[in-house]
């Protein structure tokens, strides 16, 4: 009895402290005083989604496309390279996409590797061997551009993101960005895929900016969709390994559920009341 | 402990002779999980959740074990290693997506388990110790995922561990120097990570002990079940196996299902891109969220907005955040003298009709609404929302609970388990009669409902 009515007290005394204090309060001035401005940038982002058709690895039965993800390698190594790292691949981990032991070998050459002369002893730069991982980069402007290798899954719908943000650059509407105000900062660049519509990196893509290796028209979202597949991969190179194992496994599963649902239907069949 | 009728372990062969004699653990598993416990035979599915709370424990424990070997937790290098274990490590991507979602399903099942305890009441007498043992199994849950979340160093990672131990700076004058001391510094690093990493790793043991405790503790009275009567006779139980291995077989497989859909389709889907970026202490993210699993606790510890003042003094009593903190512990520690507070001698929700109404339309949709708000950005109208909720929920269990179990006119108690199941007509005359199909005993497997010789 003595819990019970502490229990009552106290559930009374937590409640009266929560409405009095904190409930009335804040209602009071959700009802009462004027909602926040939203900032200006909020008018212009436009939520993005993903290239026209989407990609290979879409779905449950989605599956790389080898020839993309060497596309999209061929832009980051062309463009991206020269602001953002890509610390946790391997130049070893390209045979993935379909280059030969051979080619990733030549491939890793022609990337300098910071590392000492074996001669000398001293600090030098080597060309790359397959078993080196991809090299820091030292960004001379302001901020640091993120390092790319789990780019599209440290953010929401990453796949998708990434070629959003790279096919969003352009200019705000005049008419509205007039009217409410709103200007995009020095130093920044309009993007209406980006959160708050200004964003740091300048438009990387242009139409025909590079010629591509298998002679694919190098359109701005031709390449946004490449690197997006290519760093797709990068975040999660086991994708489709991880899917096909678990079609293996759902495959075991559902037949041994049968299984157990059939042997718990023989045990307990003497045991069913009957029905009358 | 257990009942009369339980069969009892005969080893057969002269090795299970000679090892019965001198370490009777073949003898404690039979009795523990095995023919030798008679369990009540109308379980429904709600009580397949305990087993598979031990299942994904296990689970946990060993896909943690192995991670353990691969893993460095030194701030340095704690995110790369986990890298190396997604991309280098054999299979290794496919062991921590387990973990992580393992920790998830653990909670989802734990939930259920718990929700099964609050409708069936079945925290009453004679089940408080396994009640009460439950509880403290669920709060080293809390704190052996919470470090967990850290291990990986990401930003949500660092910010959460920034986040839960700013709450015990709320502690009025050694709020601080015990955060520091917790920590090991100023804010997390190097030393934080280690010992939650120490401790992530003890506490999953200490929770095994307990939840051998709890098993213990529960077979002192035997299982509850969904009619809240207690066993009277033979006819009421069946040996735990094969009958409730063959059926908790089942819904393992099909929970299995789902946990493989997650692990290998949607690895990702409940936890936060956030944490694919490495801490970084000089970038706060636009929101701080814990895993789901502490969403609706999240809710309540935010529902406190305003300082506990003197009116028209300004005078800070007890501030918003120590209320918070307060109200969150509170919140599950009051677990701890629910059988005291619910006083109706009859368990089954099924037979409280007021209970009933209060628990379905009251208790899981303000569970529901505490889930969504603590997800939800600390705004409005969430918060406000959330603080309706919270004050339901405390008055639930202090206020409702405690009232209506005075007040409450209970349904009728079926006499027993059988007649429950079987119907009035065809019940046994007498008591611990053999048959139970009213005369087709034949069909009955050989031995599980004959008297004990």
């Amino acid at each position: 009895m003595t819990i019970r009515l502490g229990g009552i007290i106290a559930g009374l005394a937590i409640t009266a402290v929560l409405v009095l204090w904190s409930l009335l309060p804040g209602a009071y001035s959700y009802a009462f005083d004027p909602p926040a401005e939203p900032q200006p940038s909020a008018a212009f982002y436009e939520h993005g989604h993903g290239p026209e058709g989407g990609f290979a690895f879409d779905g449950v039965f989605g599956k790389w496309d080898m020839a993309q993800l060497q596309r999209g390698y061929q832009v980051y190594k062309e463009v991206c390279k020269s602001c953002h790292s890509l610390k946790f691949v391997a130049f070893r981990d390209l045979s993935q996409l379909g280059y030969t032991e051979a080619e990733v070998q030549a491939e890793a050459a022609t990337w300098t590797i910071p590392g000492k002369d074996p001669a000398t002893g001293e600090q030098t730069e080597l060309p790359g061997k397959p078993t080196d991982y991809f090299p820091p980069v030292y960004y001379a402007g302001q901020g640091v551009p993120p390092d790319l290798s789990l780019i599209t899954k440290a953010r929401h719908d990453g796949s998708n993101y990434v070629y959003d943000l790279l096919t969003g650059y352009g200019e705000p509407d005049p008419a509205k960005a007039a009217k409410v105000g709103f200007e995009t900062p020095d130093g920044l660049y309009f993007n209406k895929h980006f959160p708050n519509v200004n964003i740091a990196m300048p438009a990387p893509l242009s139409d025909d900016q590079l010629t591509y290796a298998d002679g694919t028209k190098a359109t701005t979202a031709q390449m946004a969709k490449d690197v997006a597949a290519f760093l797709t991969w990068t975040a999660e190179p086991s994708l489709v390994e991880r899917r096909q194992t678990g079609w293996f496994v759902l495959g075991f599963l559902l037949f041994a559920t049968t299984l157990a649902f059939l042997s718990y239907k023989q045990i307990w069949a003497g045991l069913k009341p009957k029905k009358k | 402990m257990s009942f009369a009728w339980a069969k009892q372990y005969e080893p057969q062969s002269a090795f299970t002779k000679w090892i019965d004699e001198k370490l009777p653990l073949p003898r404690l598993v039979y009795n523990a999980v095995g023919a030798g416990y008679p369990v009540p035979r109308n379980l429904n599915y709600m009580w397949n959740f305990g087993v598979l709370a031990g299942f994904f424990l296990m689970v946990q424990i060993i896909t943690g074990v192995v991670l353990a070997m691969h893993y460095a937790a030194n701030g340095l290098v704690a995110f790369a290693t986990v890298e190396h274990i997604m991309r280098d490590v054999n299979y290794g991507w496919m062991l921590r997506y387990a973990h992580a979602n393992g920790a998830s399903f653990f909670f989802i099942v734990i939930y259920m388990h718990i929700f099964r305890g609050f409708f069936y009441s079945s925290y009453k007498a004679p089940r408080e110790m396994i009640w009460l043992l439950g509880v403290v199994i669920f709060l080293l849950m809390m704190a052996t995922a919470f470090m967990g979340y850290v291990l990986p160093w990401g930003q949500m990672s660092f910010w959460g561990a920034q986040v839960i131990t700013g709450l015990f700076g709320a502690i009025p004058l050694v709020g601080e120097p015990i955060q520091v001391w917790i920590l090991g510094g100023y804010a997390p690093d190097n030393a934080a990570l280690n010992r939650f990493f120490s401790l992530h790793f003890l506490l999953p043991f200490v929770i095994a002990g307990v939840v051998i405790l709890h098993i213990w503790a529960l077979h002192i009275p035997g299982s509850s079940n969904p009619t809240g009567v207690e066993v009277k006779q033979e006819s009421d139980t069946v040996p735990f196996h094969p009958y409730y291995t063959a059926k908790d077989g089942f819904g393992l497989g099909v929970v299995l299902i789902l946990f493989t859909a997650m692990v290998f389709f949607l690895p990702n889907a409940l936890g936060h891109p956030d944490n694919y970026i490495e801490a970084n202490p000089l970038s706060t993210p636009a929101h701080i969220v814990p895993e789901w699993y502490f969403w609706p606790f999240y809710a309540i510890l935010r529902a406190f907005t305003g300082d506990l003042t003197i009116p028209f003094t300004g005078i800070v009593l007890v501030q918003a955040k120590l209320l918070g903190v307060i109200a969150m512990f509170g919140s599950i520690l009051l677990w701890f003298i629910l059988p005291w507070l619910d006083k109706s001698p009859v368990r089954s929700g099924h037979y409280r009709p007021l209970f009933r109404k209060f628990f379905w339309f009251g208790l899981i949709p303000t569970m529901a609404v505490l889930f969504y708000c603590g997800g939800a950005p600390a705004e409005q109208p969430y918060v406000l929302i959330s603080q309706l909720a919270t004050g339901y929920y405390f008055l639930h269990f202090l206020v409702v609970l405690p009232i209506i179990s005075q007040i409450e006119v209970p349904k009728p108690l079926p006499f027993s388990i059988t007649e429950a199941v079987i119907g009035k007509g065809s019940a046994p005359e007498a008591p611990r009669a053999g048959s139970v199909d009213g005369g087709d005993a034949g069909t009955a497997p050989e031995g599980s409902l004959q008297p004990a010789e």
